[in-house]
């Protein structure tokens, strides 16, 4: 692999160690930066976005975007705490949370495929319908939970000290690194970026794209249900009002990391790539001492960057 | 008909409607193996439709499809596939994003418990490349990389990776260049001989003489005729295709007046593209230029209107300024009208009305006080339909809605509501019908005749033959001298446009 190739294809990773670098100079002590308290922080942080980044990748690949992500975690995060307050096993309640959020991804599939609805507005009907839902399960309050080891799966420090990171870092991970290799190897990746890069070919070929869009928005569904009880565990609490506004960062993250909106493009390794270059400039800031605002805007400003870059690498290999 | 080899592929009255259109109403259709099949119509007669019907794209209303002389059901585009049918769409259909291997096997990978085969597959794809080689398709290449016409080769790949019996072709030249039309000829020479059974979508007589056997007329939805092509002369089929007799394509040229030079071009250049074009255009004359794809002629007229930069010297009508750098809303107030040869992109807004479409370049002329006139603009709309024979519901349909033809008529009729001095119309009967193409020819011919100047260029050598009273030949940027259409054959016309004339001996 020559070099240009080389920059075109881990681009955003470059990107990660440049942030990483600039703060490790920026706060005078990388040995802090860096230390493995920060980092496990970072991580611990960055799992709730991460695991939902995986399920947007797939959907955004294929063409379409799914806006409901944050009321989805928060209704996820709210059965799966009624369960454990309600003393179902620990499992049975995890079970139910990852479901839940299959559900609300084969409905968004439904109103997509059946209904004709463009998934911009179906799941912006959704980002509504599934916070109300939420709030109705959890009767407008927060839901208090029983100590499980459910509440061990997003620590930032686990019990199991080998572990090193939470648990959920490591699930995040795993599931990233499967997801991935289905995309790249299996028939149901290969119909999944078909879809994406010309639905009508799909057809074509034989291809239903309502039955993948129904597949692909119901496993995204498992990963954003994941994603919340994760959210809820790092919290201890089920709350219908957490994760507000973050499928947006879910989308930066999976946008940042090289795909596409229109479909066709896009990576698992880019997504978390992206994912972890705003943690760590939002760690950074706050090392810094730097007020909210900076961050908001730096983000804003890296979101539009890595896409302007995007486009200029696309232009270039059009052309060689 | 009694016919020692049995059909593969039998259609028996297939019948197929839109809501109030009927797009096929009793098709019948023997396709026999080893032949090559033409299948010829006006735009809207029915062909794409009655092909999405064989590939199982879309459901027929009545009539049977019958494989082997066994009725089927083709429910899906996998069914037909299945059953040995593949089509090559006339619109790309391609995964711009994916690699030219995987576009090649999509829907059928090898695969075992869902996991690809990379190594089967990769050899797949290889064999079914050797068939159609071209030196700039490399299989791991991204398709939306690559150039036009390899594109369609990667397409006509495709059909040809299944168990291919019967091949579907649905103008499966548009876009490629001579040479590579050249060793299609050959493939489809070489299926035949394997007994692939070929059905063959052209609005070109010539292509059709030299690569099909047989032909079916398709006409409002019905197969009104057909038999061996060699058998039938042009003017036959065309009489078929028409329905009616057609004397002459073109309308005579006797009779036009040229009047005073109204556009002056001098050492027009625009790097790489155009170099150095001097032309003068005559109201009251049609002037053609000629000359291969790519050759700059559609950057010359680009560069005329203001749409690509240039230097040199352009003077419009009298005006005495001899410049250029103007944007093309200045150059349309001086009278320059032009037609674009992508006429989804640039000639047309589909989604907007047939008298929006019309009045676009001239909205002033319908307005009052900045506001439009929906009455003045209905009726000026009405009089183009009617005048260019638009096959319409009306001027408040969508032009997207309409047929290719018809569609281009509106996009001319857009320059001829503009009123402008000078028409500049790129391919203007590209992808049209016959039938559209007349009116078309007849509408130029009538501007003319009223005075416009107009400048085409075409691809298509009888068309820039039967209708200029001038023409220049362009090659490598570079513009021949103009002479009236009579100094010009078929012969020295492609001499000048392939550059054979200027350096021969290079040529062999």
């Amino acid at each position: 692999m020559n070099l240009r190739a080389f920059v075109s294809r881990f681009g955003y990773l470059i990107g990660l160690i440049a942030v990483i670098a600039i703060f490790a100079v920026l706060t005078g002590a990388p040995e802090r930066y860096l230390s493995p308290h920060n980092l496990r922080v970072i991580f611990a942080q960055t799992v709730t976005v991460a695991i939902s980044a995986i399920g947007m990748t797939m959907i955004v690949v294929s063409g379409g975007i799914d806006l409901s992500v944050g009321s989805t975690i928060a209704l996820s995060g709210v059965v799966t705490a009624v369960g454990l307050r309600d003393g179902w096993s620990p499992m049975l309640a995890v079970m139910m949370g990852l479901v839940t959020g299959a559900i609300v991804g084969v409905v968004n599939a439904l109103s997509i495929t059946r209904l004709k609805v463009i998934p911009f507005i179906a799941t912006l009907g959704m980002l509504g319908a599934a916070r109300g839902a939420a709030k109705w399960m959890g009767d407008e309050k927060t839901v208090d939970i029983p100590a499980t080891w459910v509440n061990e799966i997003a620590v930032t420090v686990p019990i199991v000290p080998w572990l090193v990171f939470a648990p959920g870092v490591w699930i995040a991970a795993i599931l990233a690194v499967v997801t991935a290799v289905v995309l790249r190897r299996t028939v149901f990746g290969r119909h999944l970026f078909a879809v994406g890069s010309n639905e009508a070919a799909a057809r074509s070929c034989g291809i239903s794209p309502e039955r993948m869009k129904m597949w692909i928005y119901g496993i995204a569904g498992v990963f954003f249900g994941l994603s919340g009880v994760a959210q809820m565990s790092r919290l201890r609490q089920g709350d219908p009002t957490v994760a507000i506004g973050t499928e947006l960062d879910v989308i930066a993250a999976v946008v940042i990391g090289g795909a596409s909106l229109s479909g066709g493009e896009g990576s698992i390794g880019g997504a978390m790539v992206g994912a972890l270059i705003m943690a760590f400039l939002r760690n950074g800031s706050q090392q810094m001492g730097w007020p909210t605002y900076v961050q908001e805007t730096m983000i804003g400003v890296i979101i539009v960057l890595a896409v302007a870059v995007d486009r200029v690498r696309a232009r270039a290999r059009a052309q060689g | 008909m009694t016919n020692a080899t049995q059909a593969v592929l039998t259609l028996e009255g297939i019948a197929k409607s839109f809501g109030p259109t009927r797009a096929l109403d009793g098709v019948d259709l023997a396709l026999r193996p080893g032949e090559v099949h033409a299948l010829v119509g006006e735009n809207g007669a029915g062909k794409s439709t009655l092909m999405n019907v064989i590939a199982g794209a879309l459901r027929p209303d009545a009539g049977r499809v019958l494989l082997d002389g066994k009725p089927v059901s083709l429910g899906n585009a996998s069914d037909a596939r299945n059953a040995g049918i593949a089509l090559i769409h006339q619109e790309l259909s391609l995964f711009p994003h994916l690699t030219v291997a995987e576009n090649i096997l999509m829907g059928f990978e090898t695969a075992r418990a869902g996991w690809l085969d990379a190594e089967a597959n990769r050899a797949r794809a290889m064999r079914v490349m050797e068939r159609f080689s071209h030196p700039a398709i490399a299989p791991n290449r991204r398709v939306g990389d690559l150039p036009v016409a390899a594109q369609q080769i990667v397409e006509i790949c495709r059909a040809l990776a299944g168990k291919t019996r019967v091949l579907l072709m649905d103008e499966p030249t548009s876009s490629l260049e001579r040479k590579d039309v050249q060793r299609l000829f050959e493939l489809i020479t070489s299926l035949r001989q394997e007994g692939l059974a070929v059905v063959y979508i052209s609005h070109f007589l010539e292509e059709i003489r030299t690569i099909c056997d047989r032909f079916t007329v398709l006409r409002d939805g019905k197969s009104v005729g057909g038999g061996l092509v060699a058998d039938n002369t042009d003017d036959a089929i065309v009489s078929l295709m028409v329905g009616r007799k057609v004397d002459e394509l073109f309308p005579s040229r006797a009779g036009r007046s040229p009047g005073k030079v109204v556009l002056s071009v001098d050492k027009l250049s625009c790097p790489p593209m155009v170099q150095e074009v001097s032309l003068q255009l005559r109201a009251g004359q049609v002037l053609g230029i000629a000359g291969i794809v790519g050759s700059g002629r559609t950057e010359t007229v680009r560069a005329l209107m203001g749409l690509l930069p240039s230097k040199g010297a352009v003077s419009i009508a009298e005006q005495p300024a001899a410049t250029t750098g103007f944007l093309p809303a200045r150059r349309q107030s001086q009278g320059l009208g032009y037609l674009s040869e992508d006429r989804k992109r640039e000639g047309l807004a589909l989604s907007m009305s047939i008298a929006d479409n019309m009045s676009l370049s001239n909205f002033g002329s319908l307005a009052r006080a900045g506001f439009v006139d929906l009455q003045r603009q209905a009726d000026s709309a009405r009089s183009f339909i009617g005048s260019l024979s638009v096959r319409t519901a009306g001027p408040a349909q969508r032009v997207g809605a309409l047929s290719g033809g018809n569609q281009q008529k509106v996009a001319l009729a857009r320059l001829l509501q503009q009123d402008a001095a000078v028409l500049l119309l790129d391919e203007p009967t590209r992808g049209v019908d016959i039938g559209s193409k007349v009116h078309l020819y007849q509408a130029i011919d009538d501007a003319t005749r009223r005075g416009k100047a107009v400048l085409v260029i075409s691809s298509y050598l009888p068309e820039l033959f039967g209708l200029c009273d001038q023409l220049a030949v362009m090659c490598r940027g570079r513009l021949s001298e103009t002479r009236p259409t009579e100094q010009w054959t078929p012969e020295s016309v492609m001499a000048v446009a392939t550059g054979a004339a200027a350096d021969k001996g290079n040529a062999a």
